[in-house]
């Protein structure tokens, strides 16, 4: 039995208190009133315009079609394009003030289901890793099978949280919460969001998270009990094997359908007027290699700490291997989503990158280079991928480059290009990583690490690659 | 330099063959070869031989591919004739990157796999009507051969590979 070092689990207690603090302070600092906005925005303004500007620009602004007695002759162009466009100004400033308050009340709103969904998205991953080495009935890793049990424990809480946070945010993440954006009379009727209403309306919306989640877990927790069950059964009593190899091939089809809608409701929605088919998969793809690489990453640190001695550097070869394997994945499908978008360039689709690229260009090509290069360059060579700094190295990218991931999905609908990565986000990230450690390695700690009635554990015990 | 006599063990089952290579490799008698008909998993590591460093060339090989790739869709789109196809910007190789992708890796991959294949060929002096080397058909069939150079010490060297489970053992003069 596994007993959970008390480091670190002050460890985690310090994450959870320190990344509450910072969360809390994100709250705090995002409650600004819409005259506080305005100067901040005058402030920014002034600070654009003054001082850089030295190179001196001339204008030739035409004011009128036809006359041209009011034309102005300015030796700056920004003055002289503010004074042709000044009433513009002043109405259009009031609008983008109030959208620029709207982004800064979201930002921490954003950060927490950022990470929320981030640390979610890693559990969930793994378990869809347990059922398919159930399903594929793999000789390998079932002395990896507890630590997967260990991390998937945080599939309920995690994905309550998300609701949770989704629930409390309302509008503030997913802008179709707004009834006022559904309701004719409203100024800020929007045809379009209205003709998704069917799918995309409040109590729905929440059903479904319920349902897939319970789904889920379910299936994680009856596998783990037939998992313990077998463990105590008699030798040759392979009963609870099969009962999880069946529900295992079940959860699967289920996790593939569920995990695709999840997708579109839970990020795909923060945008509503976008849409791209494959995006179930380019999610799975993200959560799927986080889940395998904390799988890899969790073994690591157990078997450092001497509680998995059966487990080998072949089992390490093969977690780096997926881990490998998987980033490509992710690659490819975060390419084809891009490409075929770039490619036809149809307004409707392309704004989507539009403010990526504009807004985003550092997290979001960044994410590229951490996703798929650095695995691509770290883990090509066989001889690398048994040596556990290495992968741990490897592993601390790709799950930072994860993150941004997520980030980049969530942020540009709610905060747009007022983001920054700051207290409010790592605050987050801390509140849910301690969270994160807290509840898995306390699972761990309630069986053996070894399913020792796994009719595959021997040649598990023995596997050599 | 290979030895004028050699001596051919036969076996009929891998395992006793990989029993016999580690005892012959034991007593420190050098294997010139041995002919299996099918990969025996582990020979390799028993019997000494260095790791090969294909995967090595067939990155590199990749590397090529991807340069080749690059310099030649920059210089048929992008330099020498640069023209407005349905508004793709070709100003720069890197506006219009998305769009050579499919062929970067595809001649990556083309150039990693041909180069490597054609390389193990060279190496393992494989070509069409080369004349087959092995020296007992059954090796092909169900057969194991190991053989071992002969330096003088012949009456020796059959005494073990006969206790190591050899159901044929013959002497080869290979000078003719």
């Amino acid at each position: 039995m596994y007993t959970f070092s008390s480091k670190l689990k002050i460890f985690s207690i310090v994450l959870i208190i320190l990344g509450a603090l910072g969360v809390a302070y994100g709250f705090m600092s995002s409650h600004k009133s819409l005259d506080e906005v305005k100067e901040m925005i005058a402030h920014e303004e002034a600070g654009h315009h003054g001082g850089s500007h030295d190179t001196e620009t001339k204008a030739h602004v035409v004011a009128g079609v036809e006359d041209h007695s009011d034309n102005a002759h300015k030796a700056n162009a920004h003055d002289a394009l503010a004074d042709a466009h000044s009433d513009a100004e002043a109405h259009h400033g009031d609008e983008h003030a109030e959208h620029v308050l709207h982004q800064i009340h979201n930002r921490p709103y954003a950060a927490l289901y950022v990470a929320a969904f981030f640390f979610f998205m890693i559990a969930l991953g793994a378990l869809a890793f347990y059922g398919i080495q159930w399903a594929a009935q793999a000789g390998w890793s079932p002395v990896l099978f507890r630590v997967m049990e260990g991390i998937t424990a945080y599939v309920l809480p995690g994905g309550l949280i998300v609701l949770l946070v989704a629930f409390l945010a309302g509008d503030h993440i997913f802008v179709w919460m707004n009834p006022d954006m559904v309701d004719p009379s409203n100024d800020k009727y929007d045809a379009l969001v209205a003709g998704k209403e069917s799918w995309l309306n409040r109590p729905w919306f929440f059903i479904r998270g319920l349902i897939f989640l319970g789904g889920w877990v379910l299936y994680r927790q009856f596998a783990r009990k037939f998992s313990l069950a077998q463990d105590n059964a008699d030798i040759n009593d392979n009963r609870n094997f099969k009962k999880t190899f069946r529900i295992s091939a079940a959860f699967l089809v289920f996790y593939i359908y569920t995990e695709s809608m999840m997708s579109w409701d839970w990020i795909m929605s923060v945008d509503p007027h976008w849409f791209s088919t494959l995006f179930g998969w380019y999610v799975f793809a993200s959560m799927f290699v986080s889940g395998i690489t904390v799988i890899a990453m969790i073994t690591m640190y157990l078997k450092s700490r001497g509680h998995l001695p059966f487990v080998n550097d072949s089992h390490l070869h093969d977690l780096a291997k997926f881990m490998f394997a998987i980033s490509i994945f992710w690659t490819y499908l975060w390419f084809s989503q891009f490409m075929l978008i770039w490619y036809s360039n149809i307004p409707e689709e392309v704004t989507y990158f539009v403010t990526r690229f504009q807004d985003y260009q550092l997290p979001f090509l960044g994410m590229v280079a951490m996703n798929f290069v650095f695995p691509l360059l770290l883990l090509m060579n066989s001889d690398y991928k048994r040596i556990p700094w290495f992968v741990v190295m490897a592993g601390i990218v790709i799950l930072c480059g994860h993150y941004i991931d997520v980030f980049n999905m969530i942020m540009p609908a709610t905060v747009g290009d007022r983001w920054y990565i700051g207290i409010p986000e790592i605050g987050s990230v801390m509140l849910f990583a301690g969270l994160f450690i807290f509840v898995v390695f306390t699972a761990l700690t309630k069986a053996p690490l070894l399913a020792k009635g796994n009719p595959f554990i021997k040649e598990s015990e023995h596997f050599h690659y | 330099m290979e030895a004028s006599k050699v001596i051919h063990a036969i076996y009929t089952d891998d395992d006793v063959l990989m029993n016999a290579v580690k005892k012959v490799k034991a007593e420190r008698h050098h294997i010139e070869e041995i002919y299996t008909p099918f990969p025996v998993h582990g020979l390799d590591k028993a019997m000494g031989l260095a790791p090969t460093r294909i995967a090595i060339a067939s990155f590199m090989y990749g590397c090529v591919g991807l340069t080749v790739a690059i310099v030649m869709m920059n210089f048929i789109m992008i330099e020498d004739w640069p023209q407005n196809i349905g508004g793709k910007p070709s100003f720069s190789y890197i506006e219009n990157m998305p769009a050579f992708v499919p062929i970067m890796f595809e001649l990556t991959v083309f150039f990693a796999a041909h180069l490597m294949v054609i390389t193990f060929y060279l190496r393992s002096r494989m070509w069409p009507f080369k004349k087959a080397e092995n020296p007992d058909p059954r090796t092909t069939d169900d057969h194991f051969l190991m053989e071992v150079a002969v330096h003088g010490n012949e009456n020796e060297l059959s005494e073990l590979l006969k206790e190591t489970g050899a159901v044929e053992i013959n002497l080869i003069d290979k000078e003719h």
